[in-house]
């Protein structure tokens, strides 16, 4: 039965779930204890494994994302919480040097059942040091899988697969989507942790999204659809790797291909989607495919800029709007 | 000490409590967003080292730092202005109250990562060191950035070159949330500086005159040619971390982790915060305010009338620093890209 469910909730349920079934899972990070966790996540926790299993840490993210790696290659599912995506440049030795490349550098002798929870993106006005995105930097690592949720659901079914699985996973959660509600079914069969979804249908173009510009891009996909542009709209919800053939099976009907990003354009999540996806689908498409993403600049204090940093609905229209005219 | 020095002291602590109560009801009010982190409680410790300090040594601060940039001398109006994301403040609209900066005044930055500062300020004293000038760095931190890797390996680079680094650890007893025992095993952060053979000693962060006398002995030896020095400034913030979080959780919460077995109501992101009144903050009990105004009342270093008057300018003065925020207007997207692009000159791109 589904109920309505904030995505903090959902995350953290997941958490709760996890726990009780294996008792080889910890989390730890920063004031995820007694604090409960900065977005709540981890609330209630603490009380319920104590300290050896919801641990509170220094200010050392190098040191304890570290610590993560060596707990997994000794069969722990340890789920380390960097506060946020800014603070996990840190840990960057951990995830790309250790724990991507022990697993290989052993011949495959080490599994690496880590997984990695981040909240990132432009929240409201954090300014330039506690705005950033991080996509483009972790999918060009071999070896890490990327999940992106954007619902509750799929919080709840990411979260829970990403700890039960065997490789490194990052999940990278967005700061304005944890208290956005959704439905959350925790019956339903989950779907594999890469699979692409389409969350609206229409034939007149392909828009692919990911985290939070995918509910930007549905609303903008409602409002085209009064004006009669009906627009096939596709979460990814996994950066690494990714669904093709979802993507593929979409452009193949719709002939135009445009994606949306928070993220900087410039070697961003979108060019590697726009690369793959020109090379794969040339004869299918009527027009070039197109990037409607956030603009090459640190993401400035003042609030009216910040907002004009990042695709918004209305910005999402006209550039869907241009993309189907260039092509007629 | 003379009675000039402590009665600017008093006046700059003044103005920063009434600055940081101002900045707390203009976020509430909407004027300002984002994280803002404020400082009363612990205007001891940036009047007291900042009034021992020379114009021409440098600051490196966190982004708890409003207070730091008022006595370093920038304009209460540059500061409130960037608050308020506005054109004419201190660093442009573009930082923030976590990003203040001033060139002229050597005010080297408010960073938001933790454990930044460190670096910045050996950088800046190799610098000064290599062209054997006097002058000496400030670098301010916090309790809980002491287990950053940075920290370690500064000292010990400071240490080793013999870099002019006054550290300057404001030990508030907590990082955001996690009081110091659960963060720290050594809690006496001044021990942690014996590592790296750099003197260091504690200071009691509620005695204004005890952090200046400390702080000009620390410059002293730096300037003698000593090395880094290290006070770690024992102080308590009165309100929470930030304004994104409850002011009055600390015992609080503990118990109700404790208590409830169903989700702990740590109102974050969903609750107005809730914070203390001046009122009730002053009941809380004496403060470094008090101890300071109250010595010198007691000394007769300051009438009563005196300490009236000041009170009534430092009100004024942040009045007008309102005024001058909301005059300001809003920066331009094209002076985004040039700050972004400063460093390009004439370059053209093709
Ligand atoms: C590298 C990094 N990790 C985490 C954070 C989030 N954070 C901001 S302030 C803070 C606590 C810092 O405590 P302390 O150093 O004692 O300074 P205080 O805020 O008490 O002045 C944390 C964890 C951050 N900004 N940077
Ligand atoms: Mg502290």
């Amino acid at each position: 039965m589904a109920n309505e469910v904030m995505l903090w909730q959902a995350m953290n349920k997941a958490m709760d779930i996890e726990m009780a079934a294996d008792n080889s899972v910890f989390t730890m990070g920063e004031d995820v204890g007694l604090y409960g966790g900065s977005y709540r996540v981890t609330e209630g926790l603490y009380a319920k494994y104590g300290e050896w299993r919801v641990r509170d840490t220094p200010i050392s993210e190098g040191g304890f994302t570290g610590l993560g790696v060596g707990a997994a290659m000794v069969g722990m599912r340890p789920v380390i919480e960097i506060m946020t995506i800014n603070f996990a440049l840190l840990a960057l030795d951990a995830i790309i040097n250790m724990a991507t490349k022990i697993p290989f550098m052993s011949g495959g002798q080490f599994p690496m059942p880590l997984v990695i929870r981040v909240p990132g993106g432009v929240a409201k006005q954090l300014a330039a040091q506690h705005s950033q995105r991080l996509e483009h930097t972790l999918m060009n690592v071999p070896g890490l899988r990327i999940a992106v949720p954007s619902t509750p659901q799929d919080a709840w079914w990411q979260l829970r697969q990403a700890i039960q699985s065997n490789e490194p996973v990052i999940v990278l959660e967005h700061e304005l989507l944890y208290f956005s509600k959704g439905s959350l079914d925790t019956n339903l069969d989950p779907v594999p942790m890469h699979r692409a979804l389409i969350r609206k249908k229409g034939d007149a173009l392909t828009l692919i999204s990911y985290s939070r510009s995918v509910l930007l891009a549905q609303q903008a996909a409602e409002r085209l659809a009064q004006e009669g542009i009906d627009i096939d709209v596709i979460d990814l919800r996994s950066l690494s790797p990714i669904d093709w053939q979802s993507c593929i099976d979409s452009i193949s009907k719709t002939h135009h291909l445009l994606i949306v990003e928070e993220d900087c354009g410039f070697a961003g999540a979108g060019a590697e989607i726009a690369a793959t996806l020109s090379e794969r689908c040339f004869y299918e498409l009527d027009a070039p495919v197109q990037r409607h993403t956030g603009l090459d600049l640190p993401t400035p204090y003042n609030g009216t800029l910040e907002a004009a940093t990042i695709p918004t609905v209305s910005s999402i229209i006209n550039a869907v709007k241009q993309l189907v005219q260039s092509g007629e | 000490m003379e009675r000039s020095i402590l009665k600017s002291m008093l006046k700059d602590m003044l103005l920063a409590r009434a600055f940081e109560e101002q900045a707390a009801y203009e976020y509430t009010q909407g004027n300002i967003a984002g994280f803002l982190h404020l400082y009363p409680g612990e205007e001891a410790v940036a009047v007291g080292v900042l009034h021992a300090a020379e114009p021409g040594d440098y600051i490196v601060s966190t982004y708890r730092e409003h207070v730091h940039a008022l006595v370093r001398g920038i304009p209460p109006g540059k500061i409130m202005a960037e608050l308020f994301g506005r054109k004419d403040g201190c660093s442009g609209g573009l930082g923030g109250s976590m990003h203040l900066f001033d060139q002229q005044r050597r005010f080297m930055g408010g960073y938001g990562i933790v454990g930044e500062t460190y670096p910045v300020s050996t950088g800046i004293a190799y610098a000064i060191a290599m062209r054997e000038l006097p002058e000496a760095v400030i670098c301010f931190f916090g309790d809980g950035a002491v287990n950053q890797g940075t920290f370690h390996e500064s000292l010990n680079m400071a240490a080793l070159w013999n870099l002019p680094v006054l550290f300057v650890c404001e030990n508030n007893r907590y990082q955001i949330g996690t009081e110091i025992h659960r963060h720290s095993k050594v809690t006496e952060v001044y021990k942690r500086a014996c590592a790296y053979k750099i003197p260091a000693e504690q200071v009691n962060g509620m005695d204004v005159i005890e952090v200046y006398k400390a702080t000009q002995s620390a410059l002293l030896r730096i300037r003698e040619g000593t090395g880094p020095q290290f006070l770690e400034i024992e102080t308590y913030r009165l309100r929470g971390h930030s304004m994104a979080d409850p002011g009055s959780y600390r015992p609080k919460v503990e118990v109700q982790a404790f208590k409830d077995e169903d989700p702990v109501t740590v109102m974050l992101q969903e609750s107005l915060p809730e914070y203390p009144s001046a009122e009730q903050i002053s009941a809380i009990g004496k403060d470094n305010i008090e101890h300071l105004s109250e010595h010198m009342h007691r000394e007769e270093l300051i009438s009563p009338e005196e300490f009236q008057r000041m009170k009534q300018q430092v009100a004024e003065t942040v009045e007008q620093a309102v005024q001058y925020a909301q005059k300001s207007p809003e920066p331009s997207m094209e002076e985004a890209f040039s700050a972004l692009n400063c460093n390009r000159g004439q370059e053209v791109l093709i």
